[in-house]
């Protein structure tokens, strides 16, 4: 061995050193599929040096399962309202403090607050939006009622044609608003009326899925789907008669949120994109691309005409008194809920 | 020597006898342990803490006074599962023995060309295949089509989203596992053994009755248990096919460890199942004490 190789060796290893240090400014993102912008992660990485790694769920319980089983690594989760609440509790969320993040002040009302986190110690918004149901305008002369009644108990023309999210959540939320009875009740004759509604809509529906509902309408394999209201203004695209549903019986409005998830490992980086993502033009770039409102002022100039002008997305005014918000039911509720999904699944 | 020949069996056999116990045993104990503990209020168990209400909750609830009932839910999941498993492992047995016997009796080349084909499925991935079948049954699709060509209008086919789509769909999956191991016994059948039959008098169907099918039941039998058990923890069909309009086993249990965040009896369910399928394998094995291999 010459001199000269040695330090070419050297240098080698010095190049190494220096890429791998580089290398170790990362961020971890666990989020639902589909829901952030592939070229959102690009920017952050272009204006922070920081490399974003993606990984997705298809639910809230997923995630949850998947922390509680102890998966590390994750830096910033993103979970609806009532699932920060469970991870708070559970002792799963980090606190960070959002007030003290520099873009905090652009965060509107009232999604400064949370009622779960009211303080705002360990999560920070991102998207919100509602979960009512579509249907295809032109597979009816009918002018549909603003009810749940034309989801549980619908019309000759849409038998057979309705698509249903595969969420136990979400129906039995639906199905509680529709006949007026407490979406977490502990009473097992209030969780029977509920199933009763479900079990007299399932002949009707075609298939309970809660992936691809936009192609599902799109190739008009269904015309009538419960949807969250930033997948009915994509179904728009294809289907321009396709109008969403606000029931006059209420519907559930979500909201997700940034968690920093316990353990993880860049905290710093964390906080550093949470405190980007409040800046504007990013959280309009998510709305562009995911369909759903964000709760960051001045983000409006920003987004696109079409999310502005399609009331599924900009909700009139005279919707907002249906809103029911998310709610975290015991664990004797869960079970009635369970209990009933498992009934109507057999 | 004989301690040379041990030795090296041990070296041989270990890498298999730690692989096995590091992804199979571990995992299976503490699946054992959870199924047996309390769950956490807000999912999740509490780790230390015993509780048997998983195994209680299978087949009883309690009702409004409190009082223990015996509640069919579960047992209905399981019914279905088995009574689909079978329906698929039936029709898979009447569509894989003729092709394994086809596929027996045609010259050696040839018959390497067709195992490969058999095999072919396998390149994909099994969801990209579930998916294939919804756009093939779904009304106006490629089947709907075809029907309507040779003259007999459906006015739609309606089989996708029901039990019959799920079962097209399992047996369409698990086919290869009942045609591989039924070819295998065929393909060593001592053909003399058939002469033999028909020099003594024996018709087609006496001969196959009586010399083909017996010699081959080790491996429709091993073919059967190959179909029957995975179908038993079929997910993504039901889910897909199916229309998730009903749950098979692995549903269920899939919704105790998200949606209903209940571990113990999701783990519970998982070792109910598995007692049922390790009574199957004690009576095939009770069976045919011989492995195929040691016919000849």
């Amino acid at each position: 061995m010459n001199i000269r190789s040695v330090l070419l060796g050297a240098s080698a290893l010095a190049v190494l050193s220096v890429g791998s240090a580089k290398a170790d400014e990362s961020l971890f993102l666990y989020n639902w599929s589909n829901y952030f912008p592939p070229e959102l992660m690009e920017k952050f990485e272009a204006d922070t040096g920081i490399k974003v790694t993606l990984d997705v769920y298809d639910s809230n319980e997923t995630m949850l399962a998947k922390l509680q089983a102890g998966a590390s690594g994750y830096d910033i989760v993103v979970a609806s309202d009532y699932m920060v609440d469970t991870m708070i509790k559970d002792g799963l969320a980090t606190e960070f403090d959002a007030k003290s993040l520099a873009n905090f002040k652009n965060v509107a009302k009232p999604h400064d607050t949370l009622k779960y986190d009211p303080e705002r110690k360990y999560s920070v918004t991102y998207l919100w939006g509602t979960t009512g149901f579509t249907y295809d305008g032109a597979a009816t002369d009918a002018k549909l009622e603003q009810s749940w009644k034309e989801f549980f108990e619908p019309r000759e023309e849409f038998r057979g044609k309705i698509g249903a999210l595969n969420d136990e959540v979400e129906m039995y939320n639906a199905a509680s608003y529709y006949i007026g009875i407490p979406k977490c009740t502990e009473d097992p004759a209030e969780a029977q009326k509920v199933l009763d509604v479900l079990l007299k809509q399932k002949p009707f529906v075609a298939v309970y899925s809660s992936e691809g509902t936009i192609d599902r309408m799109s190739a008009r394999e269904v015309q009538m789907h419960m949807q969250w209201n930033g997948a009915a203004h994509r179904t728009k695209a294809s289907i321009p008669e396709a109008v969403y549903v606000y029931p006059k019986e209420g519907l559930t409005y979500w909201s997700d949120h940034f968690v920093v998830p316990k353990g993880a490992p860049d905290f710093e980086n964390a906080k550093t994109f949470i405190n980007w993502m409040m800046q504007p033009e990013n959280a309009a770039a998510a709305s562009n691309y995911a369909g759903y409102m964000n709760g960051i002022k001045g983000a409006g100039e920003f987004m696109d005409e079409s999310l502005k002008t399609d009331p599924a997305v900009n909700m009139p005014d005279e919707y907002a008194s249906l809103l029911v918000a998310g709610q975290n039911c015991s664990a004797k509720a869960r079970d009635l809920r369970n209990r009933v999904w498992t009934k109507l699944k057999n | 020597m004989r301690n040379l020949v041990r030795s090296k069996r041990f070296w041989l056999v270990a890498p298999a006898v730690v692989y096995i116990a590091f992804f199979m045993a571990i995992p299976l104990l503490q699946m054992a342990y959870v199924s047996v503990l309390e769950r956490g209020e807000y999912g999740g168990v509490n780790w230390g803490v015993f509780s048997f209400d998983a195994y209680r909750n299978f087949i009883f609830e309690r009702d409004l006074m409190d009082n223990l009932m015996i509640n069919t839910d579960y047992l209905q999941v399981f019914a279905r599962s088995f009574g689909l498993s079978a329906m698929t492992m039936t029709f898979a047995l009447i569509l894989g023995f003729p092709t394994a016997f086809y596929i027996s009796t045609q010259a050696q080349s040839r018959r390497n060309f067709l195992i490969f084909l058999v095999t072919i499925p396998f390149w994909t991935n099994i969801l990209v295949r579930n998916y294939a079948w919804i756009l093939l049954l779904r009304n106006g699709g490629l089947v709907d089509n075809l029907l309507g060509f040779f003259g007999w209008e459906t006015g739609g086919l309606d089989i996708l989203y029901t039990p019959y789509a799920v079962s097209i769909g399992l047996t369409y999956t698990y086919l290869p596992f009942m045609v591989l191991p039924i070819y295998a016994s065929l393909e060593k059948l001592d053909h003399r053994l058939i002469e033999a039959a028909f020099d003594l008098g024996a018709d087609k169907r006496r001969a196959m009755m009586r010399v083909i099918l017996p010699l081959a039941a080790p491996g429709i039998a091993a073919g059967c248990i190959l179909v029957f058990v995975p179908c038993l923890g079929a997910y993504v069909t039901p889910e897909l096919l199916g229309g998730g309009k009903f749950n098979m086993i692995a549903n269920l249990i899939g919704s105790q460890f998200g949606s209903a965040r209940n571990w113990p009896f999701g783990a519970g369910l998982g070792f109910v199942l598995l007692a049922v399928v390790l009574l199957s394998m004690v009576a095939y094995s009770l069976k045919f004490k011989s492995l195929p291999e040691d016919k000849s």
